[in-house]
């Protein structure tokens, strides 16, 4: 690990100014990825600002009837929210399918949005990865590639983002509310994770100075009708091969509006709006959730070792939209699919 | 001395062998009271980080240490340029379980024979300290042409001309099995695969080398032998056995990685021999990749049988990667001879040469490869001949060991086989794949058989016994996990009639009398016999001094007569009449009574009798094929391993095995990128072992069996039998439920889906 500088600001200002115009200072919270990456050598901040004094910590109803969740509320603390179990339980859902008990303790809000990927090549400094060191390569395009990306890659990364929390937050429209030096800003969530293309150290279009606040939460209501539904190589404690959220809103059989986002498949969040207007007006069945899931992965390309993904996200789709339609979301206690 | 072992009756009745006992250690172990080999203290120590190669074949060029060194708090950078003189001759570096060839050197010259090969070491103040300096260490290579792709080597596999010690090659072909195959109604031949494993026990590999004024040094290893790490570190070295003491109470998990002395132990010492200080080297998650494995075998099993399922050839052929510096051996086709019959057999074990470190035992080596294929193939044949899998496997029960000529020293193996299908309710199967099914899940019931070796190894052991009617008792063995503590002291008690807690346990310390590597399920029979036979020998001595008290009741009775039971000698079926141990001991005159024994299995038994533990698995899972999401939801495991000396921790190494099982079944693989040659998912994030989702209900039997030829004490030992067949069991439960036969382990989503099926040739069964 580098030798660092460590600041303790108690607000957002001071935050913001300590963090200062050095690109390799980072802020911390939980530090549940960033600790783990300094280990590895993959992160070398100069300097580090510590914001867990900052007050951020709350989950307040927000103007407009929606909910305002601080920055640095605890995963589990989301998760378990009552508020949040009775108007989002998608949220909730999404969050309960990643990590352990003890890393969602630790892990933060904010810092769930900036988790780094999982791509084995961006972790091991012994390869070439554009992602870690620009312009060195992509190892896993003719690499161990069964985790990678099916959507949205580049001829220069095919990595994925690995929220669960992302995903969830996706669906539902959420916004990142980020203080920056000029200020205030928001930013809506299908707009801060970034594909790789040319760039794919960047993983948001946070700016450098910027910090995340709040995430907001609409005041809509996907509390009956929804679902997530993570696949992964073992039932608990591993990150998604897919994942989807889907959540509907149903008027008399016929879906009214549906939503629908994807992990594990891209570089971020994948949300297909257009597939979303396909839904508008079907009948909330299993015949209208397939043209749907082909026309999502109609751009789809594996790499080899993880063609199945593609077939995998199809039947996932379906299966997270039946599951959504028949009010009966996945749980994420019994590992049980049904 | 070697003690007269056939006076030790295994069936006396004890108050403790036999029961379930809770482990002794397990207070220090659940309060982290049990320190392990990178935790103990002590002042002035220093930190030793390990380099490892970026590349996987070629050599270094240039090695600059420069400016890690110039990093205030860094003592020294080893590397091959400026390490100290070592010993020359391969022999030094052979430790005990070593197979033929020529050992790594940590920083033995320039060349790279593998990925992650430790090129050099830096040692500071601070752990922090070393591990940042070790990415300032500035390396240059020269990279050659490397092999990791099994498939593309297999074309120059060779019969291993040098053998391993102790591992049997492949038994000498039996009738004419190419004639029988090709004259067989019913024949199939299939290739079967099992990923990579890496053993990531939870501690990882350490140790903490404690230098003293005198030049001594105090050594705690993480190790499955104290005196094997002794014997390497003194013979690299150039050392007396005075001046080493290798110490190991507590051992965080090995499943065969603390076999061989891994190269944080050599570095270690080096360092702390050369820098005069004390020095610990703990090795990275990552670096857990960059030693021993569980090696890629390619398995090619033929099966000819008749129209009712009788076998009537079998021919296995494997084929497995070594390293380029050493043949790795272990038995993995010998079982398909040996545990149905069948009148002709052919079987062939060959090794290719690749740039990896050198593949080494992992639980149950060899079984757990080799009795996957059989039990697969065997469940292949029996839906080929339409008989019920245990039917079939019941129709070719063989009733001696078919390799060896030899008849069984026991085998209950048919009780495993109804007890476990009765307690599994497997009359309730229906026959047909595809056949049960909940909701959206496929339901598969699957079943097969296991065999490990039953051994035995010459161990000494020493027993004490204080005048305050305290007994100590001593042997150089190791507690992986395992309960060694809890049975050492289960047999002791019992063997001087005292109370549990009276008896002391001091193993895992290279000054106690002398013990092998604890492996191969051996340390039960082969320690408890020591162990029994040093408590037996202080019961004679306590027994002589009860006679000669004034007044002794005992005086006319030979030492046959007597129960030691609740801290007295009585006259057996006459309890009023006794003499208390402490009288007993006061008799002496003398603080301690104590007596070290050596026992070894009888040559003679062991030229006659085949020792084998056997075990039927039947498993039960939950298949959405949609999805390709699997759920073991059943394990029944029924285990014939001759005397059970503790029910508690005999259950929980089974259940740990089966865990395993589970695992390989269905997680575990170490990714091989072939462009770069290295293992890519090199963390326990993306190296998936089962997690408590993943574990449902295991039910574990252990079958009634007498023994009194595998050992004296009629223990055949349980540290690999729970593994051996299980990931069959599932995979034949996958079958049932989907139809669909995976040969390639493990089975994960994109298989059970289809996307991935192994493209290997499937004949007739099907």
């Amino acid at each position: 690990m580098n030798r660092f500088s460590y600041a303790r600001p108690t607000d957002v200002a001071e935050a913001v100014r300590e963090v200062g115009s050095d690109p390799s200072a980072r802020f911390i919270a939980g530090g549940t990825n960033l600790i783990d990456l300094m280990k590895y050598n993959v992160e070398r901040p100069t300097r580090l600002v510590d914001i867990t004094r900052l007050p951020l910590t709350t989950i307040d109803k927000a103007d407009g009837g929606g909910l305002r969740i601080g920055a640095l509320v605890p995963n589990s603390d989301l998760a378990y929210d009552d508020q949040v179990q009775a108007r989002y339980p998608l949220l909730s859902d999404a969050i309960l399918a990643g990590a352990s008990p003890q890393l969602r303790n630790m892990a933060s809000t904010g810092g769930n949005l900036l988790q780094r990927t999982r791509c084995l090549y961006f972790y091991d400094t012994a390869t070439p990865c554009n992602k870690r060191e620009p312009g060195s390569g992509c190892s896993a395009i003719e690499g161990v590639n069964r985790i990678h990306a099916i959507l949205g890659t580049s001829s220069k990364c095919i990595a994925t983002h690995p929220s669960d929390m992302c995903v969830g937050l996706a669906a539902l429209n959420a916004k990142v509310h980020v203080a920056g030096p000029s200020g205030e800003r928001v930013i809506a969530m299908a707009d801060f994770h970034r594909l790789p293309g040319d760039q794919p150290e960047r993983d948001t279009n946070l700016g450098p100075q910027e910090l995340i606040v709040a995430v907001e939460l609409p005041d809509e209501d996907f509390s009956k009708n929804y679902s997530y539904l993570k696949l992964r190589d073992r039932l608990s404690y591993a990150f998604a091969l897919v994942s989807v959220a889907a959540a509907l809103k149903i008027d008399g059989g016929k879906i009214a509006e549906a939503r629908m986002a994807l992990g594990g498949v891209a570089h971020k969040p994948w949300r297909d709006t257009t597939a979303e207007d396909m839904l508008r007006g079907k009948p909330a069945e299993e015949a209208s959730f397939k043209p749907v899931a082909d026309h999502i992965l109609r751009d789809a390309r594996g790499f080899g070792h993880n063609d199945f993904k593609i077939d995998l996200a199809r039947r996932a789709i379906v299966r997270a939209l039946s599951q959504a339609a028949a009010g009966t979301p996945q749980t994420q206690t019994d590992k049980r699919i049904k | 001395m070697t003690s007269n072992i056939t006076n030790l009756d295994g069936k006396r009745a004890g108050r403790y062998v036999g029961t379930a006992q809770r482990r002794i250690d397990g207070r220090l172990k659940v309060t982290g009271g049990a320190k392990y080999a990178g935790e103990f203290p002590t002042p002035g120590l220093t930190y030793g980080y390990v380099v490892s190669s970026e590349i996987t074949h070629g050599k270094i060029t240039r090695i600059d240490a420069s400016a890690a060194e110039a990093v205030p708090g860094v003592i020294k950078v080893f590397t091959y340029k400026n390490r100290p003189k070592i010993a020359s001759d391969d022999k030094k570096y052979q430790d005990q379980t070593a197979p033929p060839g020529s050992p790594m050197r940590p920083l033995g010259d320039e060349k790279i024979a593998y990925a992650g090969q430790p090129i050099a070491l830096v040692v500071a103040e601070t752990f922090e300290l070393a591990r940042h300096a070790a990415t300032l260490v500035h390396i240059e290579y020269e990279t050659k042409p490397h092999k990791t792709d099994l498939e593309a080597e297999r074309s120059s596999s060779y019969e291993p001309k040098e053998k391993r010690s102790g591992i049997a090659p492949p038994p000498p072909p039996r009738g004419d099995a190419d004639a029988a195959f090709a004259k067989a109604p019913v024949k199939f031949e299939n290739e079967y695969r099992v990923a990579v494993e890496h053993h990531n026990p939870m501690e990882p590999h350490a140790t903490t080398v404690v230098w003293h004024d005198d030049g001594k040094m105090t050594v705690y290893d993480k190790t499955q032998g104290v005196q094997n790490s002794q014997n390497y570190v003194t013979g690299i070295f150039g050392l007396k056995k005075d001046d080493v003491r290798v110490i190991s109470p507590f051992v965080g998990g090995a499943f065969g990685s603390g076999l061989r002395p891994q190269y944080q132990l050599f570095l270690a010492v080096m360092a702390a021999m050369e820098l005069k200080r004390s020095v610990r080297v703990v090795l990275t998650r990552d670096q857990m990749f960059t030693f021993t494995h569980r090696p890629d075998t390619i398995q090619t099993l033929g099966i000819g049988a008749d129209k009712d399922g009788k076998l009537q050839a079998i021919r296995h052929d494997a084929v497995a990667e070594t390293s380029t510096f050493e043949d790795y051996q272990e038995v993995v086709v010998n079982w398909s001879g040996l545990l149905y019959d069948c009148a002709n057999t052919k079987l062939t074990y060959e090794i290719a040469k690749m740039n990896v470190y050198t593949p080494g035992d992992m639980r149950a080596p060899g079984a757990t490869l080799g009795v996957y294929a059989l039990e697969a193939a065997m469940d292949e044949l029996a839906y080929a001949t339409g008989v019920d899998p245990v039917e079939l496997r019941l129709k070719n029960y063989a009733e001696k060991d078919q390799n060896e000529d030899k008849p069984f020293s026991s085998k209950e193996l048919r009780a495993c086989y109804r007890q476990g299908a009765e307690r599994f309710g497997w009359s309730k199967r229906s026959a047909e794949p595809r056949s049960m099914r909940e909701g959206r899940e496929l339901i598969g019931w699957g079943m097969a058989t296991g065999v490990w070796e039953a051994m035995m190894q010459e161990t000494s052991a020493r027993a004490t016994l204080t005048a305050g009617g305290k007994l100590e008792v001593a042997a150089a063995t190791a507690d992986i996990g395992t309960g060694t503590y809890t049975i050492m002291a289960q047999i002791a008690a019992d063997e001087l009639g005292i109370p549990i807690d009276d008896v002391t346990v001091k193993i895992g310390d290279s000054s106690l009398p002398k013990a092998p590597v604890e492996g191969g399920s051996w340390a039960a029979a082969s320690t408890g016999t020591a162990v029994k036979a040093a408590c037996h020998k202080v019961r004679e001595k306590l027994f002589n001094h009860a006679r000669k008290v004034e007044g002794s009741p005992l005086a006319n009775f030979g030492i046959d007569r007597v129960v030691f039971e609740n801290g007295r000698i009585s006259v057996s079926g006459d309890p009023s009449r006794f003499v208390t141990l402490a009288d007993a001991m006061a008799a002496t005159g003398e603080r301690e009574i104590s007596a070290e024994e050596t026992t070894a299995p009888d040559p003679e038994t062991k030229k006659k009798y085949s020792g084998y533990t056997h075990s039927a698995i039947f498993a039960e899972v939950r298949v959405d094929e949609e999805l390709g999401v699997i759920r073991v939801t059943r394990i029944v495991d029924a285990v014939a391993a001759g005397k059970i000396l503790n029910l508690k921790t005999a259950r929980s190494q089974i259940l740990g095995g089966v865990v395993f099982g589970i695992g390989m079944a269905l997680h575990e693989e170490s990714l091989m990128d072939k462009k770069l040659g290295r293992f890519m998912n090199h963390n326990i994030a993306e190296y998936h072992i089962p997690a408590n989702a993943d574990v449902h209900d295991i039910d574990v039997i252990f079958v009634d069996e007498q023994d009194d030829k595998a050992s004296p004490i009629g223990v055949k030992g349980l540290g690999e039998i729970g593994i051996v067949g299980t990931a069959a069991a599932i995979a034949n439960a996958i079958f049932h439920a989907t139809g669909r036969r995976i040969r390639h382990l493990p089975i994960t989503i994109d298989k059970v889906m289809g996307a991935g099926e192994d493209k290997t040739p499937a004949q007739a069964a099907e």
